[in-house]
């Protein structure tokens, strides 16, 4: 009997059981079941909900490997191990050791983020007997890339099972949720545990610990700094990176967003499969633009002065924003999150806008936690709805309309 | 003034089996069986009981709300069976043919002498009424309703559909009779949309509004045609008719006799030699898919209709009511291997997602009745409104219909839309939804309780 139709009689017996979802969702990980329509369409097109979670993944996982090459090229960067890369391609990035420490450091908190949050899917789906929907397959990828690098492991656990069930389940499941289940994960880690989330040390492997060796006595290291860009910006200090290590992406940072390269590459792949929104994306980034030009003019105007806290960021100039911080993966990866986005084009312009918008406010205006990417699109993913509702209403009305002309 | 239509949105779907240009006579069969589920929402109350001879145009049943309204057999002979389902409601009635076929002859029928009043009376008692069918709702028609405009499409544009074109060639003098009875029965005009580049045997009538229709599916839908003229608003109503059903009004009014023959495309990948038959509603499948056509007993799906909006019927089906292509394709019931992940040539798609039919705009496909993938929730946006051309918000409307909001129901243009129009985007559906039977849920919610 070959895998195929023994995986079928183990179906059978589980069918109508509370098991059944749990063995469906690995039946169907494997083979695309053999269901069929009836009436309606007899035939439907080759795209389902585990084909688009995939495309999202394919385009996530560039992000992933560079992140663990930069996680032990940032770490023995810091030691001083090494010397700074020169590029992308740069000899000292590209290495086997670096790559160990990297995998070492982040493949656990992928395990953790999918282990963890598909638990709660499977449980969820076989208490409430539904089938187990594929929306965790990303926000499983994605909350290793947008965490510090050493988060402790029990941390992320406890925010994946609050992001998944306040964020996504208690709403009814995939397709239902208000907010980008991700980023309520990481909001949780952000507000229950800031020491880990921001500073000029959880960015870099080994710094915590370093800084604690010291604190203890120990006389022969030196502290490790790992600060971000926009921590620098900031705190008004000057940088130590030039805009191509921003553009390529060998800076400190979370775990998978600081390739801005490899971004707009995922960015492109997810535009041209048409699984991601361009819509959204290009909004966010005219958005975000159109905030940097707003403060820019500030600056010139001189209304600000250059001892002013905000004189930093505000004076950056505005297309740089666009490679500092998470902004970009923000757009690409986050904010085209179907279901907690505008659901209508028109929609989708505005929401995208805004969110960009927004983010560069945030960053400019709040100096202690400077990436404001993510509660900007938190906050339009609670807006989203209203977007939408006036967006069509604009049809309703047209429709009132041309029956008002007609009675008239 | 005649607008030409033009439509962007829409998706043609491509499939292998189209029917060659070839007419054969269906023989004739022996049982004839009418449905009462072809008229959605009609209650039957049935006049031929089991053992009645009929002859063919005589009543079967009628509506049960509107007397006048008749249902007539399409052949004479002998009621055998009155299939009954679940508290007596009448499934089929079957009619064992004679050998030597009588029909009821109502008389020609002087159009240019009677009155609005006299040409319903006459459509309503001779069977040909329920051609006309109305929006909102798309059901039959309430003949006590005065439509606004009457549409027809002559265009059509679903996957492996009949050419009309060649269906109709020659009925010219039928089908105008049938659309200047129709004119009659409106204040407004009747729009027939033909396609841009077609011949239609429709293009020359005389009292109509032609429309010259282009682009993909489903610019050829009746509903794609009234949204682009003239769209219906609250409290208006809308009379549609298939071209190919004009042909049997015509040949009522101009010799007296209800003849439902009707030339059907036998399409499909299932189908060794796809062609057209003549034959005539209600008619057993049997008689003509067989005939070196589809393989008896293999697995494949028998579709009375198109393979959109069709109904499977199987190998012992009838031909419906209103269907005028039969389409048999495989089944798609086995399991396929990495098929959510891999790389896809052989199927349709509206992504690009490692599927590559964006490649092939011209190739045929073979497809069956697999749901690749299963249903969930909805979740991915912005995909329906690329093949869905009506000035709405589709997926708006659907969920409205799934929470049975009435008002949102009303207000995003739930009186203009047919489940039809909800083809495509139910084909494209990331989630599987069944997007037509939503459709039709919420249009049957609201006749019950709008009306």
């Amino acid at each position: 009997m070959s895998l195929k139709d023994k995986l079928h009689v183990i179906k059978q017996r589980y069918a109508g059981t509370k098991m059944a979802p749990a063995f469906n969702a690995l039946h169907t990980f494997l083979y695309t079941p053999n269901e069929v329509t009836h009436n309606g369409t007899h035939v439907k097109a080759v795209d389902d909900l585990k084909r688009t979670m995939n495309t999202v993944i394919i385009a996530l996982v560039p992000c992933l490997i560079f992140g663990m090459y930069n996680a032990g090229y940032q770490h023995y960067l810091a030691q001083g191990a090494i010397d700074k890369a020169s590029g992308f391609l740069g000899a000292s990035f590209w290495t086997v050791d670096n790559l160990i420490i990297g995998a070492w450091t982040i493949l656990p908190l992928v395990v953790v983020s999918y282990g963890v949050g598909l638990a709660v899917e499977f449980l969820f789906a076989v208490i409430k007997g539904h089938e187990v929907e594929e929306g965790y397959l990303v926000t499983g990828m994605l909350v290793p890339l947008i965490v510090p690098v050493d988060i402790p492991l029990w941390m992320l656990a406890v925010a994946v099972i609050f992001g998944v069930v306040i964020g996504k389940e208690v709403f009814g499941g995939t397709g239902m949720n208000i907010l980008n289940p991700a980023l309520t994960i990481r909001a949780f880690l952000f507000f229950a545990y800031p020491t880990w989330m921001s500073g000029d040390k959880v960015w870099v492997h080994g710094a915590v610990e370093r800084d604690q060796m010291i604190a203890a006595g120990a006389t022969n290291l030196d502290a490790m700094s790992g600060e971000t860009i926009l921590g620098a910006y900031a705190q008004n200090k000057t940088l130590a990176y030039d805009y191509w290590d921003m553009f390529w992406g060998i800076i400190p940072g979370s775990v998978g967003e600081t390739s801005k390269f490899l971004i707009i590459i995922g960015a492109l792949f997810l535009i041209f499969t048409k699984i991601g929104s361009w819509r959204i994306i290009v909004s966010t980034l005219i958005g975000a633009l159109a905030m940097g030009l707003i403060f820019n003019a500030v600056v010139d105007a001189g209304i600000i002065s250059d001892t002013s806290k905000f004189y930093g960021l505000m004076s950056v100039p505005f297309w740089q924003h666009l490679i500092i911080g998470s902004i970009l993966f923000g757009a690409v990866y986050m904010a085209t999150d179907p279901v907690s986005a505008a659901q209508t084009n028109k929609g989708k312009w505005i929401y995208g806008f805004l969110i960009g918008f927004i983010s560069i406010m945030i960053r400019v205006f709040n100096p202690a936690y400077p990436e404001g990417v993510f509660l900007a699109i938190l906050l339009m993913n609670v807006f989203a709805p209203t977007i939408d509702h006036y967006v069509v209403q604009g049809n309703v009305k047209q429709r009132m309309k041309r029956l008002k002309v007609k009675t008239a | 003034m005649s607008k030409d239509i033009r439509i962007k949105k829409g998706l043609d779907i491509k499939l292998v089996g189209a029917a060659q240009k070839e007419l054969k006579n269906a023989a004739a069969g022996q049982f004839y069986t009418i449905r009462p589920e072809d008229f959605h929402s009609i209650i039957p109350k049935l006049v031929a009981r089991e053992g009645t001879k009929v002859k063919a145009g005589e009543t079967l049943f009628y509506n049960k709300s509107i007397e006048a309204m008749k249902f007539v057999a399409p052949v004479s002979g002998e009621v055998v069976e009155v299939v009954r389902g679940p508290r007596r409601r009448v499934d089929a009635i079957r009619i064992l043919a004679d050998s030597a076929q009588e029909a009821i002859n109502h008389g020609a029928f002087n159009l240019s002498g009677a009155t609005p009043g006299d040409l319903k009376e006459h459509l309503l008692a001779s069977g040909c009424w329920p051609f006309i069918k109305q929006r909102p709702y798309d059901v039959v028609a309430d003949p006590a309703k005065e439509p606004k405009a009457i549409f027809i499409s002559a265009y059509a544009t679903a996957p492996l559909a009949a050419d009309l074109d060649f269906t109709l060639a020659g009925k010219e003098a039928e089908l105008q009779a049938a659309v200047t009875a129709l004119g009659m029965l409106t204040t407004g005009k009747v729009h027939i949309g033909v396609g841009k580049n077609a011949n239609s045997p429709l293009s020359n009538l005389s009292g109509v509004e032609k429309h010259l229709v282009s682009g993909p599916h489903p610019s050829g839908n009746v509903g794609t045609l009234i949204n682009k003229i003239d769209p219906i608003n609250k409290g208006e109503t809308v009379w549609t008719v298939a071209a190919q059903d004009l042909v049997i009004m015509g040949e009522l009014l101009l010799t007296g006799i209800f003849n439902p023959e009707r030339t059907v495309a036998l399409a499909g990948s299932a189908v060794s030699s796809p062609r057209y038959f003549k034959t005539k509603i209600g008619a057993p499948l049997s008689t003509f898919i067989y005939d070196d056509g589809v393989e008896k007993g293999a697995n494949h799906r028998i579709i009375s209709g198109n393979v959109l909006s069709g109904k499977q019927v199987g190998e012992e089906g009838v031909l419906d009511f209103y269907s005028n292509v039969v389409t048999a394709i495989p089944e798609g019931d086995d399991y396929e291997f990495f098929g959510w992940n891999k790389p896809v040539f052989d199927k349709i798609s509206s992504s690009r997602a490692l599927t590559f039919s964006w490649l092939q705009p011209k190739k045929k496909y073979d497809l069956d009745t697999n749901t690749n993938g299963e249903h969930r929730a909805f979740v991915v946006t912005g995909i329906y409104e690329d093949v869905f051309p009506l000035d709405m918000y589709p997926m708006q409307l659907l969920k409205a219909c799934m929470y049975n909001d009435l008002d949102e129901m009303e207000a995003l243009g739930m009186y203009e839309v047919a489940p039809e129009d909800f083809a495509l985007t139910e084909f494209i559906c990331v989630s599987k939804q069944p997007h037509q039977s939503i459709i039709r849920t919420g249009l049957d919610l609201m006749l019950k309780e709008i009306g």
